[in-house]
């Protein structure tokens, strides 16, 4: 697929070195600042072109004439609807993807059409999909919020199926058992663990494994029952009541806002306007001027009685070192937005509980689109090694899925049908289960080498 | 560094070296000219020695890093150049020392065009079908060949192409993949080789003759099947057909796909490397006829128009055919016309020389020297095709004109060193770092007479040239090799 990508920072980056990995895609990225490109380059098998997003010789010179989708990830959304509105008139480029994050946009759906179902009059921005990195990522953390235990927390079938990784505590009913026993443990719970991460690596997990204390514990549920299982794994765990925000920005702020009204939340900003304009809008939270680093900040403002600590400020390293400082004086459980992985990596399940990469939380909406096959999402985990997907099966019965058991089908190493969510019901794949034509498919993949392989199992 | 990715990609090369000792045993056997087993000795040790050094690295999967790439660019044309010259040595014709083989198998693959050998006449056919195709492979350049064929480089196919691609910018790719910008550029060499022999088969050589001379050409190269080289076929024809085609290898081979692609041959005009370059070879052109007209040697005007022109766009392109004994035209023009083939070609071409951009570049810095002498004040982009030029690239420009004129000095003193005179030394190495070919003096015809010190001295002049000597250099320093 040729794909052209607007903007080269933080998310077009991300974008370009998970599209670049896969073999097919041919990737442009375009960018106004030289030097970026250049490094890019150097690390990336991609192509990139110098100059203005939007303006049509650029989008030229950056091959929109044959381009399968342009993605507009430039930090102006303004920039990245015009840049759309280019390519569908004068290139009539199927997909166009573009980052839209003000509200004032987003709120007016009509703003936008699909161009493969476009309305009757035409009117309004030719954008296929639009995705709101801040959105997505504060859903993502409210999410961790209300899930306290949980790594991750992704969901399938609007939001019916979940895959939530768990790390495993000792007192957990099922730490030290075999798979297999939670059929003994959970009789009325259809669950199924499609992945365990020890020490760095996976491993297949079979009816006889033993879950230990520290693995992380990837496993697929219907919603309702999720935090059941979730109890099997760790001990019970305190509802959570009080959540302190470092960073009052644009996702600080979404967070809040979202979750206010459930629980006590106290956001600390560090500038003093910035913190007089949240105020304003925030209704039920408090709001304080102050550095999140400040340890007697934190101490007045109680933080070892706080159920959760959540850093997201714009620069990472503030984000790990408050995070840290918030754990040792007491917070329960701490999370912070570190966009590099390497940085990730490190803190993970050491200083930090939770580790939130935005960029792996925001590509999986984006990968979607470029998956062959009617994949409806994609979820990108462990920083890109593994993927999580939900595909529609077409085809008929004597192809290769339609009417064959989970165990009949020819799925690459390291790939397992987790779930089949058929209509309204959310059946867990197990060895016997039989695939029908339209059943939505997810299928978990420890190694991202055999994507193109899945792809085309669903494809027919 | 990691010497095991080094080590695996040069094992892969020269495997893929190895291949191109297949065709001239075809040559060989279709002749039955009798050389066909130098050729195969040379591929069974090239497939040996590749396999050899391939086979314990061949688990590694990191990437080539950019240093990487210089490494393996150096080390396999260093390899390459030996490597090539053992069919050349293993034969019994022609009878040529180890020196003497290096010297044409670097002359070869550098597409200089420079040769040891007199009697070529009398050769075995294979052998020099061999030495044609050794320029058309290093014309275009065969990592770049290797890049096209091996998808399994990666990013590090981008660092090779930057070591071995001539120019001053070498980010511009054509397509997003490396591999797929490395097989467009050999799609359209091979499609201009095949249209340049047509043409010399029209202009009435035989199939074998069109084919040798049209790898010749479009590789800016030089050899012939002949020791009177394209005089041999004494048709104006044959000479029309060969300053085409000189002038088409001499233009950047990117200009040619996307012009072609889009269909808008403006774009050679409106290029301002390739107009400056076109403007140049015209001037040239004339002031050669003018000198000519003027010394009274010639009595034929034809033959005047079609030795100045074909001579003037062979030496300034670096190519190095020859129609007529040009050293010995009145005094200034030899000299005049081995200067411009300092000048050469335009970047991303087969030619040699500092390339026209970066001499665009110098003299447009030159100007706005001198209107700042005017204006203190000003303040004076260096712009090409109406956009500035990012300062750095003129920088680099100004450090490889320096490095070069610094690595001449140091070679033309060792050729005097080795007992040459003054012209020749002079000749010699203008002739052999900018893939030339044939210089004045004891070199004008061919480099046999020079001794053993002053051949290894061109051999390095020669990848030096092809390399753009930072390349190569870069290796030497220390800077590089500390971790």
């Amino acid at each position: 697929m040729k794909i052209i990508i607007l903007g080269a920072g933080q998310v077009g980056r991300t974008a370009a070195y998970h599209l670049a990995r896969e073999e097919t895609n041919d990737v442009t990225v375009v960018d106004l600042n030289d030097l970026l490109l250049r490094d890019l380059q150097d690390r990336l098998d991609i192509r990139t072109v110098a100059g203005s997003a939007a303006h049509p010789d650029i989008l030229e010179q950056a091959g929109a004439a044959t381009a399968d989708m342009v993605v507009a990830l430039t930090n102006s959304d303004e920039v990245n609807m015009v840049a759309c509105q280019v390519a569908w008139t004068l290139f009539r480029t199927r997909t166009k993807i573009a980052r839209i994050r003000a509200l004032a946009y987003t709120g007016h759906p009509a703003l936008f059409f699909d161009t493969d179902t476009p309305p009757p009059d035409g009117a309004g921005f030719p954008v296929d999909v639009y995705i709101s990195p801040e959105e997505i990522v504060t859903q993502y953390i409210e999410r961790l919020i209300r899930y306290s235990g949980a790594l991750q927390v992704l969901e399938f079938a609007d939001g019916r199926v979940r895959l939530v990784g768990v790390k495993a505590i000792r007192g957990g009913p099922l730490v030290g058992q075999q798979l297999r026993s939670i059929r003994d443990h959970l009789p009325n719970v259809d669950a199924r663990v499609v992945a365990i991460y020890r020490e760095g690596g996976s491993i297949a997990p079979e009816g006889d494994t033993v879950i230990q204390h520290g693995d992380e514990v990837f496993f697929l549920a219907a919603t309702e029952d999720m935090r059941k299982v979730m109890v099997e794994l760790r001990r019970v765990e305190d509802s959570v009541k009080r959540v302190v925000i470092a960073g009052g920005g644009n996702i600080g702020l979404r967070l809040a806002q979202r979750i206010e009204e459930r629980y006590q939340v106290k956001i600390i900003e560090r500038e003093a306007s910035r913190a007089r304009k949240i105020s304003e809008i925030l209704r039920n939270t408090v709001v304080l001027h102050g550095d999140a680093a400040d340890e007697e900040l934190l101490i007045e403002e109680n933080i070892d009685s706080a159920d959760v600590f959540c850093a997201v400020t714009n620069a990472e390293e503030a984000n790990i070192l408050s995070a840290m400082l918030a754990k040792r004086l007491g917070a329960h459980r701490v999370m912070a937005l570190i966009n590099r992985p390497a940085y990730a990596e490190l803190m993970q399940g050491g200083p930090i509980d939770v580790a939130i990469s935005p960029q792996s939380v925001t590509i999986g909406s984006l990968l979607a689109h470029v998956r062959r096959g009617d994949v409806v999402r994609v979820h990108s985990l462990r920083r890109g090694a593994a993927e999580a997907m939900e595909a529609v099966v077409h085809g008929s019965r004597g192809g290769r899925v339609v009417g064959r058991r989970v165990e009949e089908i020819k799925l690459p190493k390291g790939a397992t049908i987790g779930a089949i969510v058929r209509g309204q019901d959310v059946i867990m794949g197990h060895h016997d289960t039989v695939i029908e034509a339209d059943d939505h498919v997810i299928v978990f993949l420890t190694d991202r080498r055999h994507i193109e392989a899945v792809e085309r199992l669903f494809q027919e | 560094m990691s010497i095991r990715a080094i080590q695996r990609i040069l094992g892969l090369l020269l495997m893929v070296f190895s291949l191109t000792m297949l065709p001239p045993v075809g040559v060989s056997l279709y002749y039955s000219d009798g050389s066909w087993p130098a050729f195969i000795a040379a591929f069974a040790w090239l497939t040996g020695v590749g396999a050899l050094v391939w086979w314990p690295a061949r688990h590694d999967r990191r990437d080539l890093r950019l240093r990487d790439g210089f490494v393996v660019v150096t080390l396999f044309w260093t390899v390459l150049g030996l490597a090539g010259a053992l069919p050349l040595f293993i034969s019994p014709q022609p009878e040529i020392g180890v020196t003497d083989a290096i010297f044409e198998s670097v002359s070869g693959l550098t597409t200089t065009g420079a040769t040891v050998l007199a009697g070529l006449d009398s050769l075995p056919r294979s052998i020099l079908y061999y030495r044609q195709q050794l320029q058309w492979l290093g014309g275009m350049g065969i990592v770049i060949l290797a890049v096209a064929l091996l998808p399994m480089l990666g990013v590090g196919g981008m660092s090779l192409y930057r070591a071995e691609m001539p120019g001053p910018v070498k980010d511009a790719k054509l397509t997003p993949r490396i591999t797929q910008t490395a097989r467009m550029l050999w799609i359209v060499y091979v499609a201009i080789t095949a249209a340049c022999a047509v043409g010399y088969l029209l202009a009435g050589m035989s199939a074998f003759d069109a084919i040798g001379h049209a790898f010749a050409t479009v590789a800016i190269g030089g050899f012939s099947h002949y020791d009177a080289n394209i005089g041999q076929f004494d048709s104006r024809a044959v000479e029309l057909v060969a300053v085409l085609f000189m002038l088409i290898g001499a233009m950047n081979f990117g200009l040619h796909f996307t012009a072609w692609r889009s269909g808008r041959f403006g774009a050679y005009w409106r290029d301002p490397e390739c107009s400056a370059f076109l403007r140049l070879m015209l001037g040239l052109s004339a002031l050669t006829l003018v000198y000519l007209l003027l010394a009274g040697d010639y009595d034929d005007t034809l033959l005047l128009a079609a030795d100045g022109i074909f001579q003037a766009v062979s030496v300034a392109t670096t190519t190095g055919f020859t129609t007529s004994h040009y050293h010995h035209w009145p005094a200034g023009l030899p000299v005049l016309l081995l200067f411009a083939s300092f000048v050469g070609g335009c970047a991303g071409s087969t030619a040699g020389g500092l390339k026209v951009v970066r001499c665009l570049l110098l003299v447009k810095q030159g100007r706005r020297e001198i209107v700042r002498l005017v204006h203190p004040a000003a303040e004076i982009p260096v712009q090409l095709g109406g956009r500035a030029v990012p300062a750095r690239v003129v920088d680099a420009v100004w450090g490889f004109f320096a490095v070069y004129v610094g690595v001449f000095v140091v070679l033309m003193l060792a050729m005097m060193a080795s007992g040459l005179d003054q012209v020749t030394a002079f000749a010699a190495v203008a002739a052999t770092i900018n893939n030339l070919g044939p210089g004045l003096g004891d070199v004008a015809l061919n480099y046999a007479s020079i001794g053993v010190v002053a051949k290894w001295v061109c051999v390095l002049a020669m990848l030096l040239g092809r390399l753009e000597i930072f390349t190569l250099l870069l290796l030497f320093t220390v800077t590089f090799w500390r971790k």
